[in-house]
């Protein structure tokens, strides 16, 4: 672990200016970044602990109903949050679908969006990785590649982006709010994390020293219509195999609209709004089936991963039927519905 | 007054309140002033040579005193025979900067000391190394091409039995056959206290504090690679914060803590890095081929067991893997072949019932695909070939409850509701399993000492040099010497895993219980007959002509058993003998003839739900019921807790499990908590632990066989036999994660 300048953020502009200085970076939860920083994957020069910004830590309701969460609302808090657990049950859903209490308690909103993979070859620095030390190649491609994607990968980065929380507020349509230099934007998740293409060393768009201040959620439009359903590799504490978040408007019995995002197979949360389009009018059995062929259209699996093509098939499928009928997956319920 | 009972009682642990306040003292929890930190530096490579090692930046950080490397480290011993230990396999140990050869992934290169934590860590980031890579080799189907039949065998460890019958004659004469091969991923012990080494170093005198199985292994490993006096180094590890196996043999961080502190001259604590764990200790990957021969009844004509293990190119680990099935089953014509393989990796070591769930996943395994094949009840199977003597080794068993272990598991579990095709019971979306298999683990005893102090004041202090690592050996052996006494329990004191106590063995092999226990019960009868001596002694003595059959100790004083109005206190024994305490030390030897003549095992019956999502291929493990004969249990409550935590333990490696390789690289990817998957509370299910009465006065005195390591025993072929009764599919590698169970 490198030694590095600690600051305390007094306001939003002092965030701004000090982590906009190179080699500087913001502190939130620490659960990510504090890890990288031990396995010498990250050595920023500079941390900028956000913590003291108050005024990113509420959840409120926005004019038109919808929400926005704070970047430094934990996750446990953001999970437990009346009008989160009422407006955005989903979201609720995904993130107690994820790590464990004690890491919810410390993760944040900002921080989940920007945790980084939990490709091995990433986090070992004996290793080559595109993603970590640009041009030294991919290993993963012929190595262990079982957690990794089988959607929109590239022949430099075969990683996934390892967040529950992501994947709902892909579905729920969410804007990521950041104020940078240059100003304040609005980024919809759908633009927020990016394929590995030939720049895997990129995560995200967000510029170096842009600050997110809050995530934006539309007004619920699917009541109980909704889910999360997250398969892994032991029954709770583990990172998605594959995940799928989905919320249906009914009329009868035939869905009318569809928000759907898989987790765990892409380097971002993989969503395709023709996939939603045609589900519409379907009943759910039909409309999973139509989903997944679209979702998973040029889907590759490598040596340990192929799996996860049919599997994420079938978790589609289920999952739908699940929101269809309006009994969304509860976390602490192992029974699969 | 009241008797004091205390054996056979459910008693909570006498060391728990120390550990739940965290007040128990673990190896890296000692401090001196003027403590140095140590940082271990790993190779990058798997293997080759460390062409050149750069230092000075790490060396130039204010605060780093040295950075140690096989170019600069000290003259120590370089025999091998100076680097063996109690329990190592035959071979050439690995030293740590040794020499310029990388020999294993994450292989400690280098020793950064500091006079801070951080600071070692930061220059440990600094140290340079420039590698000649050459090709490892750690893909185990590869390598097994090459396998042979260790040479030397590990002492301590059975070899294969002697073939019996004509094996292949009757195989292929058999009406049912059935020959498969079975795989079993490499794990990792992964206990909860990392690795750990404090060394306070005092005028050349050492006291170390290292997470270890065996304070005395320790030491004399220690002295003789040194080549210190034992009165300059004494090791003192009372509290172990589990081990598993990984602290039977002296770690890296032992020799390195050491040398830093004998060279600089100061103190000095080194904690590995949990990743580094995973390069070193370890259960080697095993494949396990089965032939069983039968006939349409079901009885055994034939067993063959063959394994290829996997080991390091310096040493031949060993395991009891093979042996099992021809000791369980009833069976004419057997064969048995147990080889290694050597990979580019650490030596293995043992891991909780080195060899057994590896052996026994495999044969249970087999004997339900049998089951399946002839038709015939899984439980009706064994039951029918069940062995009433150790045809392997030609001896009786000294016990074996093992008929009453299927019979009250098989009661409780409910298994005459199960229906036999697979497939055939379901709830919901999900198909539901249930299987079986037996557990079976040696009841070994070896040689042990103790010693009790009793103070007149009627308080006792027990010491014995091994080791409690979580298991309940404080308790009982402070049961043991309470009972014997007639005192209370919080009048006798435990104290253990110091090398200036009695001599003792390494805590592992589930030989504790019985042989420390046995030495303590030793002492604390030579006590009572220096006691009754003096108590006769009193002038007009009560108890004048009383022998030892007509008293009891109870309540600190001696009463005779037909009279209790005849007493003496042990206070007035004191008195009589003009003594304010009395201490005596005894050991307990294991009773040769008996070894010759009888086989001791310990049994299990283990019985496992799963269900299993049809289409997503989740499973659960719902329920677990685990019987154990294991003979005379002195404290229901830690025993139960040995085998909950056994069985937890199965379930991992059933289902989580598993050392992940780029064979590529050599190197374990998956090498940390997040990745490694253990099994966590969603993943347990209720599990019901029953101990079967079981009468063995052949064992050990105390009629004690041991329980560590029974309880893994069987769990993970339970689980597999129920995924294969819930889904029709029959799952020969372990972990049977999601990928493998999911239907096609
Ligand atoms: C063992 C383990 C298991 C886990 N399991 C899961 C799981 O199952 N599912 C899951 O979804 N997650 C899981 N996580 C990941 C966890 O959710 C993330 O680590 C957490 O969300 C990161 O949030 P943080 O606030 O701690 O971020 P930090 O570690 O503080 O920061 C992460 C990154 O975000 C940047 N950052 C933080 N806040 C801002 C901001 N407001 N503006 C700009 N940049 C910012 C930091 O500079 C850093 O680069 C797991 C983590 C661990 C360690
Ligand atoms: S998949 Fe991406 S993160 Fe993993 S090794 Fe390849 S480049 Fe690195």
């Amino acid at each position: 672990m490198t030694p590095f300048a600690f600051d305390r953020a007094g306001d939003l502009p002092a965030a701004l200016r000090a982590g906009g200085a190179p080699g500087a970076r913001f502190l939130a939860g620490g659960t990510n970044l504090v890890d990288l920083m031990k396995y010498g994957v990250e050595a920023p020069r500079r941390l900028v602990d956000l913590g003291p910004l108050d005024g990113l830590r509420r959840v409120e309701e926005t004019p038109d109903g919808g929400l926005r969460i704070g970047a430094l609302v934990t996750n446990a808090d953001c999970a437990a949050h009346p009008l989160v657990m009422e407006r955005a049950p989903l979201l609720a859903s995904a993130i107690l679908h994820g790590a464990t209490p004690q890491l919810r308690n410390m993760a944040t909103t900002g921080g989940n969006l920007l945790q980084r993979t939990r490709c091995y070859y990433f986090y070992d620095t004996a290793t080559a990785c595109n993603k970590r030390a640009p041009g030294t190649g991919c290993p993963a491609r012929e190595g262990v590649n079982r957690i990794h994607a089988i959607l929109g990968h590239s022949e430099h980065c075969i990683a996934t982006h390892p967040s529950d929380m992501c994947v709902a507020l892909a579905a729920l349509e969410a804007v990521v709010e950041v104020e940078g230099p240059g100003g304040a934007r609005r980024i919809p998740m759908a633009d927020f994390h990016r394929l590995p293409d030939d720049a895997p060393e990129r995560d995200t768009t967000l510029a170096h020293g842009e600050v997110i201040t809050a995530v934006a959620i539309p007004p619920d439009r699917f009541g109980s219509h909704h889910t999360y359903l997250k398969l892994r590799d032991r029954l709770s504490y583990a990172f998605a195999l594959v995940s799928v978040a989905v919320g249906v408007g009914m009329e009868g019995t035939a869905i009318r609209e569809a928000r759907i995002a898989l987790g765990g197979v892409a380097h971002k949360p993989w969503r395709r709004e023709e996939a939603e389009a045609a589900m519409r009018g379907l009943a759910p059995e039909a409309a999973g089936e139509r989903a997944a062929a679209i979702l998973l259209e040029g889907a590759r699996g490598f040596s340990h991963n192929a799996f996860k093509i049919e599997l994420a098939r079938r978790a589609i499928g289920r999952a739908v039927r699940q929101a269809a009928s309006g009994t969304p997956q509860h976390h602490a319920n192992k029974v699969i519905l | 007054m009241l008797t004091e009972r205390h054996v056979g009682r459910p008693r909570s642990r006498v060391d728990g309140p120390l550990k739940v306040t965290g007040r128990a003292k673990y190896a890296a929890d000692y401090a001196t002033n003027g403590l140095l930190h140590a940082v271990v530096v790993t190779a990058p490579i798997a293997k080759g040579r460390i062409a050149r090692m750069d230092t000075a930046r790490a060396e130039a950080v204010p605060g780093v005193l040295r950075v140690f490397t096989h170019e600069n480290r000290p003259r120590t011993a370089w025999f091998d025979r100076s680097w063996q230990d109690q329990v190592g396999p035959p071979g050439s140990p690995f030293r740590p900067l040794y020499d310029d050869r990388v020999h294993f992934a994450l292989q400690p290169a280098a020793l950064v000391v500091a006079e801070e934590f951080e600071v070692a860590r930061h220059a440990a980031g600094l140290v340079g190394m420039e590698c000649e890579a050459e090709t490892p080799e750690t893909d185990l189907k590869r390598a097994m091409t090459e396998a042979y039949v260790p040479p030397k065998r590990r002492s301590g460890i059975a070899p294969p039995p002697k073939p019996r019958g004509d094996e292949a004659k009757a195989f292929a004469a058999a009406p049912v056959r059935l020959r498969e091969q079975y795989g079993i991923a490499t794990e990792f012990h992964n206990a909860m206290e990392p690795h750990a080494t404090t060394v306070i170093w005092k005028d050349g005198e050492l006291i170390i504090h290292d997470k270890t199985q065996g304070a005395q292994n320790s030491q004399d490993w220690v002295c003789s690679i040194f080549g210190l006096a034992k009165s300059k180094v004494r090791v003192v590890s009372p509290f172990v914060g589990g081990a598993f196996g990984s602290g039977l043999r002296p770690g890296p961080q032992l020799f390195l803590a050491v040398m830093a502190a004998l060279s600089l001259e100061r103190s000095v604590k080194l904690v590995l890095h949990r990743d580094h764990h995973f390069g070193l200790m370890h259960r080697p990957e095993t494949f396990v081929t089965v032939g069983l021969g039968a006939t349409p009844e079901g009885k055994l004509c034939s067993v063959q067991v063959e394994a290829v293990a996997a080991t390091s190119r310096f040493e031949d680990h060993q395991e009891v893997v093979v042996n099992w099935p021809g000791l369980l089953y009833d069976v004419e014509n057997a064969a048995f072949d147990y080889r290694l393989a050597q990979l580019d990796t650490h030596t293995p070591s043992d891991m909780r019932a080195p060899g057994a769930p590896l052996g026994m996943f495999a044969a249970e395994s087999a004997l339900d695909e049998l089951a399946a094949k002839i038709g015939i009840c899984p439980m009706e199977l064994r039951l029918l070939n069940h062995a009433d003597e150790d045809r392997n080794d030609g001896k009786n068993f000294t016990s074996k409850e093992l008929r009453a272990a299927y019979q009250v598991a098989a009661d409780r579990f409910g298994w005459r509701h199960r229906s036999p095709e697979p497939r055939s019971m379901r709830e919901g979306q999900e198909l539901i399993g249930w299987g079986m298999a037996t557990g079976v683990w040696e009841a070994q005893t070896v040689k042990m000492s103790a010693s009790i102090l009793l103070r007149a004041d009627g308080t006792a202090e027990v010491r014995c040099g091994t080791a409690d690592i979580g298991t309940g050996t404080y308790t009982i052996l402070s049961q043991i010497a309470a009972e014997e006494l007639g005192l209370p329990l919080p009048a006798v004191n435990t104290l253990l895993n110091d090398s200036a106590y009695p001599a003792a063995q390494v805590e592992g092999g589930s030989w504790t219980a019985a042989s420390a226990g046995t030495a303590v019960q030793l002492c604390a009868r030579s006590l009572k007959e220096k006691l009754l001596k003096a108590a006769r002694g009193i002038t007009n003595s009560p108890l004048a002509s009383a022998t030892m059959e007509e008293v009891r100790f109870t309540g600190g004083r001696i009463v005779l058993a037909r009279d209790p109005s005849h007493a003496v206190t042990l206070a007035a024994c004191f008195r009589e003998l003009g003594e304010e305490k009395i201490e005596v030390e005894e050991t307990a030897t294991p009773g040769l003839l008996s070894k010759m003549r009888y086989s001791s095992y310990a049994h299990a019956a283990v019985f496992a739900e799963v269900r299993v999502d049809e289409e997503l291929g989740q499973v659960r493990v719902t329920r677990v019921v685990n019987a154990v004969a294991a003979g005379r249990i002195l404290n229901p409550k830690t025993a139960r807790s040995q085998i909950l935590g056994g069985v937890v333990f199965g379930i991992g490696q059933a289902l989580h499990e598993e050392g992940i390789p780029d064979h590529a690289l050599g190197r374990w990817m998956n090498h940390n908590m997040a990745e490694y998957h253990l099994p966590v509370n969603a993943d347990v299910p209720a599990v019901e632990v029953i101990f079967v009465e079981e009468r063995d006065a052949l064992t050990s005195p105390i009629g004690v066989k041991g329980l560590g390591e029974i309880g893994i025993v069987g769990t993970a072929a339970a689980i597999a036999n129920a995924i294969h009764h819930a889904t029709g599919k029959r799952l020969r590698g372990l972990p049977m994660t999601l990928d493998k169970v999911l239907p096609r």
